[in-house]
C-alpha cells in the first residue's frame, strides 16, 4: 500500500467518485459547521442554550424556538447544536487520540521487531480481549477526587468530556496498532529503508519519515470508522448517566433526559437520536468510501 | 455490538501461537484485569464502611476503625486483592450486597436469561443476514446491493438504546401490543413469555444484522473473485450453483470465525438492551452491580465476561485453522 505523492488529491478523487461517501462527507461537514457555529447562531438570534425558563418548557416549535423547547425551557435547536459539538468533538478527539497511541505502538512494534514486538503484541491481544462496555462503565464511574486530581478540575464543566475521550483512547488504539505494525513489518524490509539507514538516518527518522507515510492509509480508514463508533459509545455512556455530565449537553445525555419524557414529549427523544444515527451512518459510509478509494483490492472491513 | 476497536485484522493474526501460550496469556490477562478492576472499584464513589455508618448512626469512629480492620480494609490493596483471589479460587465467590444472596446463586439465572435473549437474536440475525449478504455479493454495485448495504450500515449505526426506546414508544405505548420490559420466563405460559422477547430480540437482531450482513457480503465477494470461481463459471455452472456449491464453503470460514468471537461477548453484549428493557441478564447485572457498589458481584461478573472473551477468541483461532488447513500455527 503505497500512497502516491499527491495522496490527498487521489483520496479526494476516489471519494468523489463514490457517491454515498461524498454525500456522507458533505453531511458531516454541514453538521460540524452548524454545531461549531452554535454560539454564533445563538448570539444572532438572541437565544442562549443554557437559559432555563420553566414557564416556557416543552413548547411547540415557534418562530422564537424553531424546534420548540426542552423540559427546562431551553431552546432545543441550540441545545442540539451544542450537544452535537460535544459529540463530534468526542468522536474526533477520541478516535484521533486512539490512532495516535496506535501509530506509536504499532510502528515501534513493527519496526523494532523481536522481543519488543512480541511484548507489545501480547499487550495488544490482552486489551482486545477485555469486555469493553463494562470496563468503560467502571472507569467512567471512578470518583476523580479519590484519584487525587485537583478539585477545580474534577468539578469543571468539561472534566467529564476529557475523561470520556481519555477512556475511549485508552481502549480504542488496538486496531490501528495492529494495522500499523503489519504495514511496518512489510515496509522495513524495503530498499528505501535500507537506503535511508545507509545514509545515516536514525531509527526515529526512518520510522516517522519513511515507514509511517507508507502505512498511513488503512489508519485513515480505521480512524474514520472508529470516530463513528466513538460517537455511539459516548451516547451509550451518556445515556447510562456516565458520560458527558449536564449541564454540558451531548446527544447521549439529552436522550437520557428525554427517556423519562417519552410519552409527553417524544420529539425530545427523536431529534438527538436521529442526529446520532445520521452522524454515525455518515462516518461509516465515509470510511467505506475511503477504504475503496485507498485500497480497492481489499474491500472487507468491520 | 458497539466497539471502538474496529475488527480489521482478525484473520491475519500472527501464525506462531500455541494453545498453551494462549491459555497462559489468558490467565495473565485475567489476573492483571482483576487486579486493575479491584483497584478501580475502590476508587468509585461510596465506601462500604460509610454505608454501614449511614445505616447505623450510633457507630463511633472507633467502631468504624474496628469494622475496617474486621473486613481487612486497613490492609494494602495488593494483600486485599490476593485474599479475594484466593477465596475465589477456592470456590467462595462472596456475598452479593445488592441481591442479598451468594454471588454464585445470582449468576446462574442471569446467565440463562442473557443466553436466551442473545441466542435467539443471534440465530434470527444469522437467518436474515447470511442470505442478504450473499444476495448482495452476487451482484455488487447493483441497486439491491446498495439497498442491502444501506440497511446494514443503518443497523451498525443506530444507537441500540434509542432503537429500543423507539420500539417501546411504538409497540408498547402507542399500539399496546407488547410489554415494554421485564421477562416473562416462568411467570407465564409459553406463548405469554414469548411476547416479552419480541422487542429486545428485535433490537439486538437489528443491531447485529448490519455487521453480519457486511461480513457475509465481504467474504463472499472475496471468494467470488477467485480464479476457481471463474473456472466454474467458464464451465457453464449457473450463478446459484456457483455460490452454493463452489463459493459458500470458503466464504463461510471468516463468518464462522465471527460467530466464535461473538460467543465471547455473550456476557456483556446485551448490556444496554437489557438495561432499557429491564431484562434481568448478565449485562444488567454487571451494570447494576457496578453502580450499586456491589463489589463481589461486579468483580466476578467482570472476570467471567473477560474469560468468555478470551475463550471466544481462542475458539475463533482454532475454528479458523480447522476450517482452513492452509493455515498452520507453528
Amino acid at each position: 500500500m503505497i500512497v502516491p505523492t499527491k495522496a490527498g488529491k487521489s483520496i479526494a478523487m476516489g471519494v468523489r467518485r463514490n457517491r454515498p461517501a461524498a454525500i456522507a462527507a458533505l453531511i458531516l461537514v454541514a453538521l460540524a459547521v452548524a454545531c461549531f457555529a452554535a454560539p454564533l447562531i445563538s448570539h444572532l438570534f438572541g437565544i442562549d442554550g443554557g437559559t432555563v425558563n420553566l414557564l416556557a418548557r416543552l413548547e411547540a416549535p415557534s418562530f422564537q424556538h424553531p424546534l420548540g423547547t426542552d423540559e427546562l425551557g431551553r431552546d432545543l435547536l441550540i441545545r442540539l447544536l451544542e450537544g452535537g459539538r460535544v459529540s463530534l468533538l468526542t468522536g474526533a478527539a477520541g478516535s484521533c487520540a486512539a490512532a495516535f497511541i496506535g501509530i506509536i505502538l504499532g510502528i515501534v512494534s513493527g519496526y523494532a521487531g523481536g522481543r519488543t514486538d512480541a511484548a507489545l503484541m501480547r499487550v495488544t491481544d490482552g486489551v482486545i480481549a477485555l469486555p469493553l462496555l463494562p470496563l468503560l462503565i467502571v472507569l467512567a464511574a471512578v470518583d476523580m477526587t479519590k484519584v487525587g486530581l485537583p478539585e477545580q478540575f474534577t468539578t469543571s464543566e468539561s472534566a467529564s468530556l476529557y475523561r470520556i475521550i481519555l477512556i475511549i483512547a485508552l481502549f480504542g488504539w488496538t486496531t490501528v496498532a495492529r494495522l500499523v505494525r503489519a504495514g511496518a513489518l512489510a515496509v522495513r524490509e524495503r530498499e528505501f529503508v535500507l537506503a535511508a539507514r545507509a545514509l545515516g538516518s536514525g531509527p526515529l527518522r526512518i520510522m516517522f519519515r519513511h515507514v509511517l507515510p507508507n502505512v498511513i492509509s488503512p489508519v485513515i480508514v480505521a480512524t474514520t470508522l472508529t470516530a463513528g463508533n466513538v460517537i455511539l459509545l459516548e451516547s451509550v455512556l451518556s445515556f447510562l448517566g456516565l458520560g458527558v455530565q449536564p449541564p454540558l449537553a451531548s446527544w447521549g445525555n439529552m436522550l437520557s433526559n428525554a427517556q423519562e419524557l417519552m410519552w409527553s414529549a417524544p420529539a425530545l427523544a427523536m431529534y438527538p437520536g436521529t442526529l446520532i444515527f445520521l452522524t454515525v451512518l455518515a462516518f461509516n459510509f465515509l470510511g467505506d468510501g475511503l477504504q475503496q478509494a485507498l485500497d480497492p483490492r481489499r474491500r472487507r472491513i468491520l | 455490538m458497539i466497539d471502538v476497536r474496529v475488527r480489521l485484522t482478525q484473520f491475519d493474526s500472527p501464525m506462531a501461537r500455541l494453545i498453551l501460550a494462549r491459555l497462559l496469556q489468558a490467565v495473565a490477562v485475567l489476573l492483571i484485569m482483576s487486579f486493575a478492576v479491584y483497584g478501580l472499584i475502590g476508587l468509585m464513589p461510596g465506601d462500604p464502611i460509610d454505608l454501614m455508618i449511614s445505616a447505623d448512626p450510633g457507630l463511633t469512629p472507633a467502631d468504624a476503625a474496628r469494622l475496617k480492620a474486621l473486613y481487612g480494609l486497613d490492609q494494602p490493596l495488593f494483600q486485599r486483592w490476593l485474599h479475594w483471589l484466593l477465596s475465589v479460587a477456592s470456590g467462595d465467590l462472596g456475598y452479593s450486597r445488592l441481591y442479598a444472596k451468594p454471588v454464585s446463586e445470582v449468576l446462574g439465572p442471569a446467565f440463562f436469561n442473557t443466553l436466551m435473549l442473545l441466542g435467539s437474536s443471534f440465530l434470527l440475525s444469522m437467518f436474515v443476514a447470511l442470505p442478504l449478504g450473499i444476495w448482495a455479493a452476487m451482484r455488487p454495485n447493483s441497486p439491491r446491493d446498495y439497498l442491502i448495504n444501506l440497511t446494514a450500515f443503518a443497523g451498525i449505526s443506530i444507537p441500540p438504546f434509542w432503537l429500543a426506546l423507539m420500539l417501546i414508544a411504538v409497540f408498547a405505548v402507542l399500539l399496546g401490543w407488547l410489554p415494554a420490559g421485564g421477562v416473562g420466563i416462568g411467570s407465564d405460559n409459553g406463548l405469554g413469555a414469548v411476547r416479552y422477547f419480541v422487542l429486545p430480540v428485535a433490537t439486538l437482531t437489528f443491531a447485529s444484522l448490519g455487521a453480519h450482513t457486511r461480513f457475509m457480503r465481504g467474504a463472499m465477494l472475496e471468494v467470488l473473485g477467485e480464479d476457481y470461481i471463474r473456472t466454474a463459471r467458464a464451465k457453464g455452472v449457473g450463478p446459484f450453483r456457483v455460490v452454493v456449491y463452489h463459493a459458500l464453503r470458503n466464504a463461510m470460514i471468516p463468518v464462522v470465525t465471527i460467530l466464535a468471537l461473538e460467543f465471547g461477548t455473550l456476557f456483556s453484549g446485551a448490556l444496554v438492551t437489557e438495561t432499557v428493557f429491564a431484562w434481568p441478564g448478565m449485562g444488567r447485572l454487571i451494570f447494576d452491580s457496578i453502580m450499586g457498589n456491589d463489589f463481589n458481584l461486579a468483580l466476578v461478573a467482570l472476570m467471567l465476561a473477560t474469560a468468555m472473551t478470551l475463550v471466544g477468541s481462542l475458539l475463533a483461532d482454532l475454528i479458523y485453522t480447522w476450517l482452513d488447513p492452509r493455515i498452520r500455527y507453528e
